[in-house]
Formats: C-alpha cells, sequence, structure tokens
C-alpha cells in the first residue's frame, strides 16, 4: 500500500524561536497583535507499507534519526493511506 | 604526523585549514573526500567550515549521516584529537559525537565578525599551549550557532570542565553584549567527555597569521600538533 505521511517538525515549548519573534513584531508593523507566533516545518512523505502501523513504525524512525533533531524538536507525523 | 580534513558538498573553510596546518604549523595535512571510508592512516581529523549540502534539513544535519562520520567516529573512540570548527561543529553535534545542539541565533542574521574567546581550560588536547582565563581575537561566521542543551547536559558540561571557549568582552568578562549569538552560559566552544573532540563555532583558521588580524587561533591547531606528537 502506498501511504502518505505529513510531518510537522517545532521547536520544543520555551525554545527560542527568532524566526517567530521576527514575524511577530512584523505583524505588529501591519496592525495585527498576536500572543505568540511559532515557526514550523512540515515534509511530506510518500512511502510503501504493509499496513498504516508498519507505515507510522517507518515514519518514527526516519523522524527519530535524520528528520528531527530529538534534543531541540517536537515533532507530529499525520498518516493517510493514498488511492 | 598527519590530519585528515573532511571535505563535504558545500565545505568552504578547508583550504584555510589545509593552509595553516601545512604552511603555518608545518605539518602533514590532506583534504579527504567525503566518500572516504577509510581514515586509519591519519593521526587527526578537522572538521572545517561550510554549508556542508546547503544546509538543507538543518545544518550539518546530512553531512552528520554519510558513512565517512562512521570512521570519524572510529578514530575518536581510538582517542585521535577531532576538531570541528563551525559546521563542522554543527556535524558533529548533529551526529551526537558532541553534546547539545546549534540553532538559529537569537537575532536571526548571519554574523561574521571578530569576537572574543576566553579558555576556560587547557585540560584538552587542543589548548595546552594557552593559559587558563587567555583571551582570543577569533572571529565567528554563522547563522545557527546558538548553542543549546537541556539543563543535566550543560551542568554535566560545567562540571566536566568540557567548556572550552566561552564569548567574552575583551577583558575577558562573560556578558550579554559580547555573546553575538544567545549562546547559553556564553558557549563558544565545548570538547567530548574524553576531551578528544573539539566543536567550536569561531574560526582558529581565520586568526592564524598576524597578516590576518590576528594569529590567536593557532594555537589550537599547534596544541593538536603537540598532542599528536606526544601519542
Amino acid at each position: 500500500m502506498q501511504y502518505q505521511a505529513e510531518v510537522t517538525i517545532e521547536l520544543k515549548a520555551g525554545m527560542l524561536d527568532p524566526e517567530g519573534t521576527t514575524i511577530k513584531r512584523a505583524l505588529e508593523h501591519l496592525g495585527y497583535g498576536t500572543d505568540s507566533v511559532r515557526t514550523a516545518k512540515k515534509y511530506t512523505i510518500t512511502l510503501q507499507a504493509k499496513n498504516i502501523d508498519a507505515a507510522r513504525v517507518n515514519v518514527e524512525e526516519m523522524c527519530q534519526k535524520l528528520i528531527a533533531n530529538p534534543i531541540i524538536h517536537n515533532y507530529e507525523i499525520f498518516l493517510r493511506e493514498l488511492e | 604526523m598527519s590530519i585528515a580534513i573532511v571535505q563535504f558538498g558545500g565545505s568552504n573553510c578547508d583550504l584555510d585549514v589545509l593552509h595553516v596546518l601545512r604552511d603555518v604549523v608545518g605539518v602533514d595535512a590532506e583534504l579527504v573526500w567525503y566518500k572516504e571510508e577509510d581514515l586509519d592512516r591519519f593521526d587527526g581529523i578537522v572538521i572545517p567550515g561550510g554549508f556542508s549540502y546547503g544546509d538543507y534539513l538543518r545544518a550539518g544535519a546530512i553531512a552528520a549521516r554519510t558513512p565517512i562520520m562512521n570512521s570519524v567516529r572510529k578514530q575518536v573512540e581510538a582517542g585521535k584529537p577531532v576538531i570541528g570548527i563551525c559546521n563542522g561543529f554543527q556535524v558533529l553535534t548533529e551526529s551526537g559525537l558532541l553534546d547539545g545542539a546549534l540553532t538559529t541565533n537569537n537575532y536571526p542574521k548571519f554574523r561574521c565578525e571578530p569576537t572574543y574567546l576566553r579558555v576556560e581550560t587547557t585540560e584538552t588536547p587542543f589548548t595546552t599551549g594557552f593559559k587558563k582565563g587567555e583571551v582570543l581575537n577569533v572571529p565567528i561566521a554563522h547563522m545557527e550557532g546558538n548553542f543549546y542543551a537541556d539543563e543535566p547536559t550543560l551542568a554535566r558540561l560545567e562540571q566536566n570542565d568540557q567548556v572550552t571557549f566561552r564569548y567574552v568582552d575583551e577583558k575577558g568578562r562573560v556578558t550579554d553584549e559580547a555573546n553575538p549569538n544567545g549562546s547559553q552560559e556564553n558557549i563558544a566552544g565545548i570538547v567530548s567527555t574524553q576531551k578528544n573532540v573539539l566543536g567550536m563555532m569561531p574560526h582558529p583558521e581565520r586568526a592564524s597569521e598576524d597578516i590576518l588580524g590576528s594569529a590567536d587561533g593557532l594555537k589550537i591547531f599547534k596544541s593538536m600538533a603537540e598532542y599528536i606528537s606526544g601519542r
């Protein structure tokens, strides 16, 4: 089966996000007040796997080994089966 | 004695390091393309600065997972000295050979300027030529140099005397103004638990000859060479 994983990587809560802070300031210049702006990166991965659980295990490993840096990041995986 | 300088696609301080090692320190050094698998013939390794793999994913992340890093790990385990400079430091943290992570500067801008560093320990293969507390003038050039480690790791680094260089002002004082990137505790460089791996964001190869305005970085390479001679 083919699956699509959407992986969102973000800095752990409490970690400085200078890009987010800069965007927050720029929004203020435009008149938009916000409580906070945090940035994240999204990766879309398509892969073959026996079932959705196997796909999840696989993508988890990818996140642990490369896509995220566990010291500074949290990640979230959204998986769906492709037609 | 021969020192390997590892080249990845996007390394760009490799030739500067080669020049300093060969022409200024006067030791044998060789550029080694990242596809090389055997580093046994070398006595030490430098991972130079640059933008390996275009800083894709995260600075140093892709280079850290290339096969040559398994060879680097093997040499580290054999006790050989390894220096990672700038992007090389990022590669070493990403590969787990050094603690912590280097994140985006607190003011998210590429900063290329002179900094002052204080030598925090002389008990490493790279700092034997210095006096403890000595202040060096060595430039930085990076956007992801903000050193981060969780509290227990940070405490362990301090306790084991692994913090090697700190950003300071001209008089050697640790201040917020002297910290160019927001690094915790003004950390500019650390060594591994075994002390034979050094990672530092500033570029000692750009401060190894008087004609460049500072030769303060030279002793790092000289100390490394002396350490190798003494092994």
